[in-house]
């Protein structure tokens, strides 16, 4: 039964309806032309969407406005900036990550013979975008996908509309469209757009949906990177300057109103530091958003009623004492920068991921129970240390695990391209950004070239057996300590 | 009793006695020492299985599980070590690397085709990288099964490596537990079972599946030598490979020359009568054997084509003008079945090829470099053999897995190590140039925007050919310039020169 998604492709409002299969046979259909596979093509297209983004910063920060109240700073910040050194990045690196990779050690029996890694296109992959940072989160897999010579359905969230319809008009427009497609629709259509087979699915979103993706692609046998999310643990621990932490706490606790996956969830600290944690909190608080933060043109919105209301919930059920903040609006969707402290395990904020301005503190005695703690949870998507003490560092990186891993700061691994972005259990699997993209929409391919010579060596390994030739095979092909690589059966 | 396996193991990993690099070392060098010791036991075992001659076990199996084991053994401080990346100006002085940390306990099911390097490859990399492994050997393979379920407790640590033995209903069971990984080799209709399973737990998989492996042969090649190594690798294993060539594609005017040259080639390998040369193999069970007769069905063999059921014997056999449609096109053979199929050129071959799923593995045969690549650019598989078969799989440095519907994620060497690790990105900053950092803090404006932007470029320096040739130029204008300012100021010294 064929769903129907409007696919502007052919220009602006007065598109025709294809249907999604329709879209996917041409994209199909290009893919095997081969069309997507030179570098010329690839640098042209991904050329193409660093134009999109540079003359459209202006209608990008309104629809991010309008969408999510987003102050400009962060659209400029997170949104703009992000994708463009992602851009930057790929079309510098292009040439050198398309090579094939001669550098790999050969052993004693193929040191005649060409050995190299190709990277090669998965053909069609589809990019399910989140709401949150709805620009980056869909373009920047793009970019990947893009530099690895694939063709690309976009199915940017529903969630943020504003966003939505400007992807929808703004792709055709610059990229080739017969490669890059972006199909808009809701819960149900994106459930019949998993029905069709694809070359790789990545997603980013909840923990949920990650799990009927992961169901949808595996009767096709479809490769999946999942971008997810959890409670990334905050600890501030040991000797530390407390108002310079408090400053890059606020900062990635409550950039996009909390909307983060790498956001800070909840801070784990002594009651000593807790106590001079507070105050630093307050005075940074006010220095960033001044005495009231829903007027401050820095703080942003709850982007739906929906999830104001998921939050006030928490908030409400909550046995933790509210000391900063508490503050909401429901007009506006509004929440002020809110601290809790007294907040147990089994709270209400502890159950699952906050994605919001409210920041509970779990008091807690030792590094060790802090560490126990967060090791009874699930795989966090980021963790973070404020410590000036380089143990306390080593000790709860060496005893924990988590996608990501950041000393002294929030969120800013994740700009660093050379850095792997993902998760790991249940905060997500695969990764992306830099080269890291690249790779994960490409094919890894090994390949051995073998030399006609040589031929009387290869006589050893054919039947008729016998001990003498296997024992000069044994001796040509075991491995020697101190030999380049690794040496296998000839 | 499964679920009691995967418990044990569980704990045994956040007990932390798996982490060590010490640890690990000491288990592989045991791991090594089982299969030095037990090698007679071993080929026994794949002797009763599969009828395999005792020359193909330590040649297939053991001598690249070895050589596995030294290489991890040998690199484990390298692979295990924290990786650095390249930073930007807002982290120059910050620690900025990848750490590679163990995943937990994953599940290792192994397959009966080479039950031991099979299910033991994989186990190599996952002790190597730190994690706990469930092994659940192929019950196709039963001795060999049985024999790994005795002896591995007895060479490894027995909570941290359980073998769970059994058949579907065990295998499901296992798969209901969590894990946070599962490596399979077999083939897709499993592997989509497998994934399914594990999609309920959000767990990553390896899916080292099979598929259709062509294999070109090129008008101008030395067919005797060509068709040597296409039928040792065909017929090794009695064709149960999954990376085994499965079927030729030529053209019409040298197909005989081919059949010609496997012919003579069989008869210098297994002698007249494969059924009594002890290096040929058998099938491995009656459900295989009735299959691939079915598959034999309605097509005369212009090689071989004998068989005898009560040994599981197929012997060697080729086919000739094979049809696309035909049975023998339809699914991985996976047996000593070898079809011709003819293709009017190259670019009949690659579209034949590009028309099915993405094999494992694909090969091709040719003089000509512009035919090899032609091959390799317009064509995909998991990996490529040019001019032989197989012998991608030896060289571990090169990752070994398939693409599309012949599976997903990659092993062997270092690859196995990164399979079974997670990558975690490390920032360590200091709480020191917060100058810098000052501008991303609201209240915002214009200029702190600005700062950003530059803050974040990457990379730092800016290596593009024009700043090169700038930078080139610059150089060496400015020492044409020292060199007249010092001719000057010599001349001014009033010294004599005779050079000028």
């Amino acid at each position: 039964d064929l769903s129907e998604f409007r696919d502007r492709s052919k220009s602006g409002s007065t598109g025709q309806h294809m249907t999604i299969y329709e879209v996917i046979d041409r994209l199909r259909a290009t893919f095997r032309s081969g069309v997507t596979f030179p570098e010329q093509f690839r640098m042209t297209q991904l050329q193409n969407l660093l134009s999109l983004v540079e003359e459209n910063e202006q209608l990008i920060q309104d629809a991010l406005h309008k969408d999510l109240h987003k102050p400009k700073f962060e659209s400029v910040l997170s949104e703009i900036q992000i994708t463009l050194n992602d851009l930057y990045f790929a079309m510098e690196n292009l040439r050198t990550w398309m090579q094939p990779e001669y550098n790999i050690g050969k052993n004693l029996a193929t040191r005649m013979d060409d050995c190299f890694i190709r990277r090669e296109p998965l053909g069609v992959v589809l990019i399910i975008g989140a709401w949150n940072y709805p620009l980056h989160l869909i373009l920047l897999p793009l970019v990947a996908a893009i530099a690895a010579g694939n063709c690309a359905i976009l199915k940017p969230s529903e969630i943020c509309q504003a966003t939505e319809q400007l992807l929808a008009e703004l792709i055709p427009k610059y990229l080739s469209q017969d490669c890059y497609a972006v199909l808009c629709g809701g819960a149900e259509d994106t459930k019949s757009l998993l029905k069709n087979k694809f070359d790789h699915i990545f997603y980013t979103g909840s923990q949920v949906v990650a799990r009927s993706i992961l169901l949808a692609a595996a009767p096709h046998l479809t490769p999946v990177t999942l971008e997810l999310g959890g409670k990334s643990p905050c600890f501030i621990y040991g000797h530390i300057d407390i108002h310079k932490a408090a400053k890059r706490l606020c900062w990635s606790k409550f950039f996009n109103t909390g909307q983060s996956c790498v956001a800070p969830d909840y801070v784990l600290c002594t009651a000593q530091t807790r106590d001079a944690l507070l105050p630093a909190l307050r005075e940074t608080l006010r220095t960033f958003y001044g005495p009231d933060p829903g007027a401050s043109l820095d703080m942003g919105r709850i982007v739906t009623p929906r999830h104001w209301r998921r939050l006030m919930d928490m908030l409400e059920k909550s046995k933790g004492k509210v000391v900063i903040g508490g503050e909401s609006r429901e007009e506006d969707r509004y929440i002020a920068p809110t601290v809790l402290v007294d907040v147990q395990e089994s709270d209400a904020l502890m159950q699952e991921e906050i994605f919001g301005p409210i920041l509970p503190i779990l008091t807690i005695e030792s590094l060790e129970e802090g560490i126990d703690y967060i090791n009874r949870q699930e795989k966090p998507l980021a963790l973070y240390v404020f410590s000036d003490e380089t143990s306390v560092v080593t000790t709860v990186l060496n005893n924990t695990s988590s996608g990501g891993f950041c000393g002294n700061d929030g969120i800013v691994h994740m700009a660093l391209p050379g850095l792997p972005f993902g998760g790991v259990g249940a905060s997500g699997m695969g990764s992306y950004h830099g080269r890291w993209g690249f790779e994960t929409f490409s094919h890894r391919r090994g390949c051995m070239n073998r030399s006609w010579l040589l031929e009387r060596v290869n006589v050893l390994r054919y039947p008729p057996y016998s001990d003498y030739n296997l024992g000069w095979l044994r001796w040509a092909t075991t491995f020697k300590k101190n030999s380049w690589g690794g040496c296998s059966v000839m | 009793m499964e679920k009691q396996a995967v418990q044990r193991a569980r704990e045994a990993f956040l007990a932390g006695r798996s982490r060590p690099l010490e640890f690990r070392v000491q288990q592989l060098k045991s791991l090594q020492r089982m299969i030095t010791d037990r090698q007679g036991e071993i080929a026994t075992a794949l002797k009763q299985d599969i009828n395999r001659s005792q020359y193909d076990t330590p040649l297939f199996e053991l001598i690249g599980l070895e050589n596995e084991i030294s290489l991890a053994v040998s690199k484990l401080a390298q692979w295990a070590a924290p990786r650095p990346v390249e930073r930007n100006l807002l982290t120059i002085s910050d620690q900025a690397y990848i750490q590679p940390e163990p995943l937990g306990v994953v599940l290792i099911i192994g397959a009966w085709n080479y039950p031991w390097a099979l299910t033991l490859q994989p186990l190599v990399g996952a002790i190597a990288a730190g994690n706990a492994a469930v092994v659940k050997p192929s019950e196709l393979s039963e001795y060999s099964a049985s024999l790994l379920k005795a002896l591995l407790p007895r060479y490894l640590d027995q909570e941290l490596y359980p073998v769970v033995c059994g058949g579907v209903s065990e295998t499901q069971e296992l798969l209901r537990q969590r894990f946070d990984h599962v490596f399979y080799t077999g083939n897709s209709t499993v592997g989509k079972l497998v994934m399914e399973a594990a999609a309920r737990h959000l767990t990553p998989v390896t899916l080292e599946l099979g598929g259709k492996s062509p294999c070109y042969i090129d008008k101008d090649v030395d067919l005797r030598v060509a068709c040597r190594r296409i039928t040792w690798g065909k017929f090794v294993n009695c064709g149960q490979t999954c990376i085994a060539p499965d079927y030729i594609l030529c053209e019409p005017s040298i197909q005989n020359r081919v059949v010609e040259g496997i012919r003579q080639t069989l008869l210098e390998f297994y002698g007249p009568d494969p059924k009594s040369s002890p290096d040929y193999g058998r099938i491995i069970n009656q459900r295989h054997f009735n299959r691939l007769m079915t598959l034999l069905e309605g097509y005369t063999a212009t090689v071989g084509g004998q068989s005898d059921s009560s040994q599981r014997y197929i012997a060697p056999t080729v086919v000739k003008d094979v049809p696309p449609q035909a049975r023998l096109m339809q699914e991985e053979i996976f047996g000593p079945l070898l079809p011709i199929v003819t293709v009017s050129d190259i670019d009949d071959a690659i579209h034949f090829i590009n028309e099915r799923e993405k094999p494992l593995a694909l090969y091709v045969f040719s003089s000509n470099k512009k035919v090899i690549k032609r091959m390799l650019a317009e064509t995909t598989s998991g990996g490529v053999t040019v001019n032989d078969v197989i012998m991608h799989y030896t060289l571990n440095s090169l990752p070994f897995g398939g693409v599309g519907q012949s599976g997903t994620g990659r092993y062997h060497g270092k690859h196995t190590f990164d399979q079974f690790s997670h990558h975690r990105a490390c920032l360590v900053k200091s709480l020191g140039m917060e100058e810098v950092h000052m501008v991303r803090y609201p209240p915002q404006n214009h200029q702190k925007v600005r700062r950003v932007r530059l803050a974040m470029r990457t990379p730092l320096v800016d290596f593009s050919k024009g700043t090169y040739i700038w930078a080139v130029t610059a150089s060496i204008v400015a020492l044409g310039l020292l060199i007249a300012l010092t001719v000057i100021l010599i001349l001014a010294a009033g010294v004599n020169c005779t050079c000028l």
